[in-house]
């Protein structure tokens, strides 16, 4: 038996159709190439129309920053005011005399009338010209300097600088409130730390292992610190119920971390010989090959209990579906706002941003610890004061409170 | 002294950092720099280490028979595959396009890394399929969001009804903009609040 191309039509008159259908696309191809071709030409042919120069209003240096930036302002080119579209671009030019070779330091769309460069050495002299162009000609400005950058020691960040002070403050005064009053600093609990003993117990009971990830990224990152601290609590009940604890890391550094971490906690409850470094080992840094190694260990180790904290990314719902394909108890948690949805739908517990920072202390009910978590919330409550004030004042049509807080 | 020196180094590095936000000075922005580029050399160290990590954990369990053990034999075979094809002086270099380095990276770990990925899609409708039974009322809310959202995206739901796009919007823009910022802003408060635990000794649980 053999197959026909297509049904209904024999081979010869597909063929004569096919052909016909191929002349006809070269022909209207041929055609758009020949039209655009003539467009080409026809700017080509285009006769050079002068065009008015911009003129520099000034140059500045950057405020608040570390000497290495200029701001350049300009008049736009006159041609451009009355003639939209003639100009399409301004070319900012820099050179170390007014005589000096002119450089591109960068450009601008039309109609743009200000730039930053921010490639400038502080207390070195730079002239800078404007060149408009348009299709067909440029105009060069005149040259204006010279400009130089100061270094300046602090960033005039008042209000960022003085949020930070207050953070730090109610921190440090709670911190000495909890030394004051030992054991009597009350933090609500965290249902997902509650459910640690539960599921490191079921481990336990069921004869299985422990499996921990502590995220994709390396120790440089929060999360994963913020991980560790967690690990050296969860591991310390590990070590204590005897369960074997299995950490497929993808960064050697987070390895080597984790293995100093699991090694101390396993000391601390006086078994360091259970302690096995190789249970904690390193797979590659590749995120998909990484979610390959850990799938692959869930099915055949089939760990009783899953902990997955720290930072993840599209990685989060292939594991936390997999481990619950297991049957695992899983505990997630992460400050990676895009991936909570997913750990909060596949897994029995999720820690939810801040609390992933917050675990550490919680699990070591330390109250010195409990006390910066209660400086945390006092810093939170200045918060939802400074975003009610902010939008009565925004709705009052007073925007001055609101710049406060920028940035940039 | 073992403790102190560890501690007082995050000491001074935290509170380094902490300043070098509100001071641009170059100076100072040059040690800041200075300081990540020791870390870049330090990661570049712990490349090795993995490698040797990931050789030796699978050389023993191919010595021992380990459960599975095959697969630690294909993965080390892998490796001195790939150390080979990267290491030896193909002309010009190892990764120009077409050389046996990157044809094995183009046409095994690329299409294998694709799979992986696309498990995500089967893997977010089983998500769904739990996390949308209505067992209560807020279980029930997140559904009618979830249908209302799921209808905004997609061609038929304008068909149906011309406003899904628009309550789409709305709510990623409002309830839900409002929702992450309001996390983001523990997240944030969260940090700092880890952050002076360890700059001042206070969380040490690493290094007891």
């Amino acid at each position: 038996m053999r197959f026909e191309g297509s049904s209904g039509f024999g081979g010869k008159r597909s063929a004569a159709i096919l052909a016909a259908v191929l002349v006809l696309g070269l022909a209207v191809a041929g055609a758009r190439a020949e039209s655009v071709s003539g467009v080409s030409d026809q700017t080509a042919d285009q006769p050079a129309v002068a065009i008015a120069p911009a003129v520099i209003s000034s140059i500045a240096d950057t405020p608040h920053d570390g000497g290495t930036s200029l701001d350049i302002t300009w008049q736009i080119s006159p041609t451009e005011a009355t003639n939209p579209g003639t100009v399409i671009e301004y070319k900012i030019m820099r050179a170390d005399s007014p005589a000096g070779e002119f450089a591109e330091v960068g450009s601008v769309p039309a109609t743009t009338a200000a730039f930053s460069d921010g490639s400038t050495l502080p207390g070195r002299q730079y002239w800078y010209r404007v060149d408009a162009l348009s299709l067909t000609a440029s105009a060069t400005s005149e040259v204006i300097g010279p400009g130089v950058s100061i270094m300046q020691w602090y960033n005039g960040r008042h209000a960022v600088l003085a949020l930070v002070i207050f953070i730090c403050a109610s921190i440090l005064i709670y911190i000495s409130v909890a030394r004051r009053r030992k054991g009597k600093v009350f933090v609500r609990r965290i249902p997902a730390l509650d459910a640690v003993d539960e599921a490191i117990g079921r481990a336990t009971e069921m004869g299985k292992s422990v499996l921990y990830i502590a995220g994709g990224l390396d120790i440089d990152d929060p999360q994963t610190v913020a991980s560790m601290n967690i690990l050296s609590r969860v591991a310390e009940k590990i070590a204590t119920y005897g369960t074997r604890l299995l950490m497929p890391c993808c960064r050697a550094m987070q390895m080597s971390m984790a293995r100093e971490t699991v090694k101390e906690s396993y000391m601390r409850v006086g078994k360091p010989d259970d302690y096995k470094e190789d249970d904690i080992r390193y797979l590659t840094d590749d995120q998909f090959g990484f979610v390959a190694g850990v799938d692959g260990i869930m099915m055949r180790e089939r760990p009783a209990a899953n902990f997955y904290l720290g930072a993840f990314y599209a990685e989060s719902l292939i594991f936390a579906e997999t481990g619950f394909s297991t049957g695992a108890i899983q505990i997630a948690g992460t400050a990676m706002i895009d991936q909570l949805p997913f750990f909060v739908a596949a897994c029995d517990y999720t820690l939810i941003g801040e609390e992933l920072y917050a675990a550490g202390a919680s699990l070591s009910q330390d109250p010195v610890q409990l006390g910066t978590i209660k400086g945390q919330d006092v810093a939170k409550a200045l918060f939802v004061a400074l975003i009610v004030a902010g939008v009565v004042l925004s709705l009052a049509g007073i925007e001055t409170f609101n710049n406060l807080f920028l940035l940039h | 002294m073992k403790r102190q020196l560890p501690l007082a180094i995050i000491f001074v590095m935290g509170v380094f950092t902490l300043v070098t936000n509100f001071i641009p000075a170059k100076p100072v922005a040059d040690v800041n720099q200075m300081f990540r580029n020791w870390y870049l050399g330090i990661i570049t160290f712990f490349t090795f280490l993995g490698t040797i990590n990931l050789a030796k954990v699978n050389a023993d369990r191919a010595k021992e028979r380990s459960r599975d053990w095959q697969y630690s034999i294909i993965l080390l075979a892998a490796l001195a595959t790939q150390l080979f094809l990267g290491f030896y002086k193909w002309s010009p270099d190892a990764l120009r396009e077409g050389s046996p380095f990157m044809y094995v990276y183009f046409n095994l770990q690329f299409p294998l890394e694709s799979t992986m990925y696309s498990l995500l899609a089967f893997f977010m409708t089983s998500a769904s399929f739990r996390a949308f039974r209505a067992r209560n009322k807020e279980a029930l809310l997140l559904l009618l969001a979830a249908v209302i959202v799921m209808l905004g995206r997609v061609p038929i739901g304008s068909s149906i009804w011309d406003g899904f796009p628009k309550v789409t919007e709305w709510l990623m823009t409002y309830p839900n903009a409002a929702a992450k910022r309001g996390i983001m802003i523990g997240i944030d408060l969260g940090l700092i609040s880890m952050a002076l635990r360890m700059i001042l000794g206070i969380e040490r649980s690493y290094m007891q």
